[in-house]
């Protein structure tokens, strides 16, 4: 146990607060809500240069080509979080579809879109889950029939963020109906103007658009566009969701919210008492401080864990499902302890914090739902991490005879 | 920057783990609980020569010489095998009294026989934190007098540890005149408390125990009790696995029904991001002291809570057996209730974490 870095890692340190320092007046005034504004692109370009964002892609696909090192991250992480200035991009394109091109694409497709997609030029949305396909993706029905040198997608997306601002869409289709279910699947890639695409947006209760659904009526696309061989979508998906799984739940976001909290327990009163001073809140108010900080000092073991190279088993497959109940509860806290005031919503007079916490209170439900609703996180813990039986597949209807 | 136990930690977790496996295998726990004896002796020395008794003692005293944090490990052993052996009060919080607060002559006396395991120290605190049944010492003319309750490692005890009402810290000898125990059964039948009465007890103040050190091994007390949970929650959840994958109904394992395994992957969930809590209130109480004492409570309030909802899940996923004394799992189940209440309950410690972070008077 040793919480001290060593003198390289301070060095780096030392060079990133001094980046940090310089570069107070290149910060983005402007952002662009889903497509990343001028300002932000500038500032990716300088992160990239300076090996802050994108820093371990080879320098051949517009990364910055340094070495994986997971300590080096996170400090880069720790002193942009200080300073309050903003990190890199991590859209679903940086996140989710580089590392899969990376991992599966042709050099062809790397050279085509990562460059790209890092500096911020280009949009992705990613198009996996179907009204009837949730929880059970590899169900899908969204169907890709050969054409000459064309798929022919017919079918519909939902939960697709983005999608309004998107240039592009990484997609799952069905090309082998015949297939067993998880081999019949395909990975496209497309532009979201091919013809007969058309997006929705999607009202949640929070009562903004933060999905929309995607109809998709005889869309053309070139049969290159795939990613890996025909049918090995689902196992190319696989890729994808593994680094999905890692961005929900971070331990850092409920330190922040935590904090929030005390602050406005601090400041707002109830017939002139602190809401600190009440004993019942403060005592909730502990119990969820108790859980930010073993979840935090669970993410270091994490953290150590993987830059020895070593798995963290069962400790790594508890952190989306502990991790999203944990904020949902802080932003539950919130909301009671600001009481009737936490109720106010949209414009209201005596809003607080623009209605944060009641947007986050429900947003929240939607992230303990999506990327893996928590029923199924407990499956994968209970089946990946405890060893027990899957659940026993449902019996095949006979047809009639 | 790592967090983590180092190679040695783990070995030497591992080799106590070893020779709890057997010794305190569970007929072993049974038969030391249901004979109501102070001390399961062959139990206790073997566990002596493995230095578990010296572990913070200094090595000018004859003990390990090592940290809280493998303290912390060896209590999760304890709590893993419910060993019915004294270890918080004598191993951990009467040596760092002595450590901490002792005269020369009274570390010189009492450090190496405690690191030998050859004298048992009971650790009676209990009233600095609440007072019940208006238990409470008063020193006056170097006599102790009062009751005081909750003395952890009592009923083995050589000599003990206790706390007047202001926190000072004092050394009875077992023998002293005037000294009447009384065990207390608890609920737990593997770790008995006492009760002491002094009548006009010769008693001699620890020069430096003063409130302050007494704060310091509550703390290291707090941090044991939460690890003894931690071994004794992990052990549960082990145990409800594998019934859950023996144990068959309506024709599959129980262990195939979602609603077994969702239990289960909550226990796991819930409990697994405490082993990190653990390990950092142990190393926080020497490297980080800023962090020492709320790390403290809260790796104790936080653990009583996942403890308590473990051992009832635990229970529940064994059906009708988890209940019975059959399968003794009942007691892991009091272990954990025992740890929950001493030195204060989660709600307690809470609030005095609030204090500590002056968000509360």
């Amino acid at each position: 146990m040793d919480l001290a870095y060593s003198k390289e890692y301070e060095a780096f340190r030392e060079e990133v607060q001094a980046f940090l320092a310089a570069n107070r007046d290149n910060v983005p005034k402007r952002f662009g809500s889903g497509r990343p504004s001028e300002d932000q692109q500038r500032w990716q370009k300088l992160l990239i240069e300076n090996g802050y964002a994108a820093r371990t892609i080879p320098a051949a696909y517009g990364g910055y080509g340094a070495e994986p090192d997971i300590l080096k991250s996170r400090i880069i992480a720790e002193e942009f979080t200080k300073a309050r200035m903003p990190l890199g991009l991590a859209n679903q394109g940086v996140s989710m579809l580089v590392p899969t091109l990376l991992e599966l694409g042709t050099e062809e497709q790397k050279q085509a879109w990562i460059k790209r997609t890092l500096n911020g030029e280009i949009v992705w949305c990613q198009g996996y889950s179907e009204p009837g396909s949730g929880s059970d993706l590899a169900s899908l029905q969204t169907k890709a029939v050969e054409d000459g040198d064309d798929f022919v997608i017919n079918g519909q997306k939902i939960w697709t963020s983005t999608a309004q601002s998107a240039d592009m869409i990484f997609c799952l289709v069905r090309t082998e109906p015949d297939a067993p279910k998880h081999e019949g699947i395909s990975y496209l890639i497309f532009p979201m103007d091919t013809p007969g695409i058309e997006v929705r947006p999607l009202m949640t209760m929070t009562g903004y658009a933060e999905f929309n659904e995607v109809f998709f009526t005889d869309v053309r696309v070139p049969k290159t566009q795939i990613v890996a061989e025909r049918g090995q979508g689902w196992f190319v998906a696989n890729a994808t969701l593994k680094h999905e799984r890692g961005m929900l739940g971070d331990p850092n976001q409920a330190g922040s919210r935590l904090a929030a909290i005390v602050n406005l327990m601090h400041e707002e009163t109830l017939s002139g008492e602190r809401l600190i001073d009440n004993p019942l809140f403060r005592d909730r108010l502990l119990q969820l401080q108790a859980r930010v900080v073993a979840m935090q000092f669970h993410g270091l073991r994490l953290l150590t864990a993987s830059a020895k190279g070593e798995s963290a088993g069962l400790a790594g497959l508890v952190v989306k499902l502990m991790g999203c109940e944990l904020n949902h509860q802080l932003a539950a806290l919130a909301i009671d302890a600001l009481g009737e005031l936490g109720v106010l919503y949209e414009r209201s007079p005596h809003l607080r914090e623009h209605g944060r916490w009641q947007r986050s209170y429900m947003f929240d439900l939607g992230l303990i739902i999506g990327g893996g609703t928590a029923q199924i996180q407990k499956n994968i813990i209970s089946e990946r991490g405890l060893g027990m039986p899957r659940e026993p597949k449902a019996m095949k209807k006979e047809g009639a005879r | 920057m790592e967090f983590g136990l180092s190679e040695e930690q783990r070995l030497l977790q591992a080799s106590v783990g070893r020779y709890l496996e057997e010794a305190s295998a569970l007929d072993h726990v049974r038969k030391a609980a249901e004979a109501h004896a102070p001390l399961a002796r062959d139990i206790w020395e073997g566990a002596c020569e493995l230095g578990v008794a010296g572990l913070l003692v200094p090595e000018a005293y004859g003990g390990l010489e090592l940290g809280l944090l493998e303290a912390a490990l060896m209590t999760e052993m304890m709590g893993r095998y419910v060993a019915p052996l004294p270890y918080v009060g004598t191993a951990v919080m009467a040596p760092l009294a002595l450590m901490k607060g002792g005269s020369e002559a009274q570390k010189d006396a009492w450090l190496p026989k405690l690191a030998s395991g050859e004298v048992i120290a009971g650790v009676g605190v209990s009233e600095v934190i609440g007072v019940r049944d208006g238990a409470g010492l008063r020193f006056e003319n170097g006599q102790l007098n009062g009751t005081c309750l909750f003395v952890i490692d009592g009923p083995a005890a050589d000599v003990f540890i206790v706390a007047d009402l202001a926190g000072q810290l004092y050394l009875v000898e077992g023998q002293a005149k005037g000294l009447k125990r009384i065990d207390l059964t608890t609920i737990d039948l593997t770790r008995p408390v006492a009760e002491l009465q002094l009548t006009n007890v010769q008693a001699s103040p620890l020069p430096g125990g003063t409130a302050d050190v007494t704060a310091e091994i509550i703390d290291a007390g707090r941090i044991m009790l939460a690890a003894d949970t931690l071994g004794a929650g992990d052990m549960m959840i082990e145990k409800a696995v594998a019934y859950a994958k023996e144990r068959q109904q309506f024709g599959r394992v129980i262990g195939s029904f979602q609603a077994v395994k969702h239990l289960c992957a909550e226990m796991a969930a819930e409990l697994e991001p405490c082993r990190s809590l653990v390990w950092y209130a142990a190393y926080a109480q020497g490297a980080v002291p800023a962090d020492a004492r709320v790390m403290a409570c809260h790796a104790k309030a936080h653990l009583s809570e996942v403890g308590r909802f473990v051992a009832r899940t635990a229970t529940e996923v064994h059906g009708g057996m988890g209940f019975t004394d059959l399968v003794g799992l009942h007691y892991w189940f009091k272990r954990i209730g025992l740890d929950r209440q001493l030195l204060g309950g989660p709600e307690r410690v809470r609030e005095e974490a609030a204090r500590i972070q002056g968000w509360a008077a």
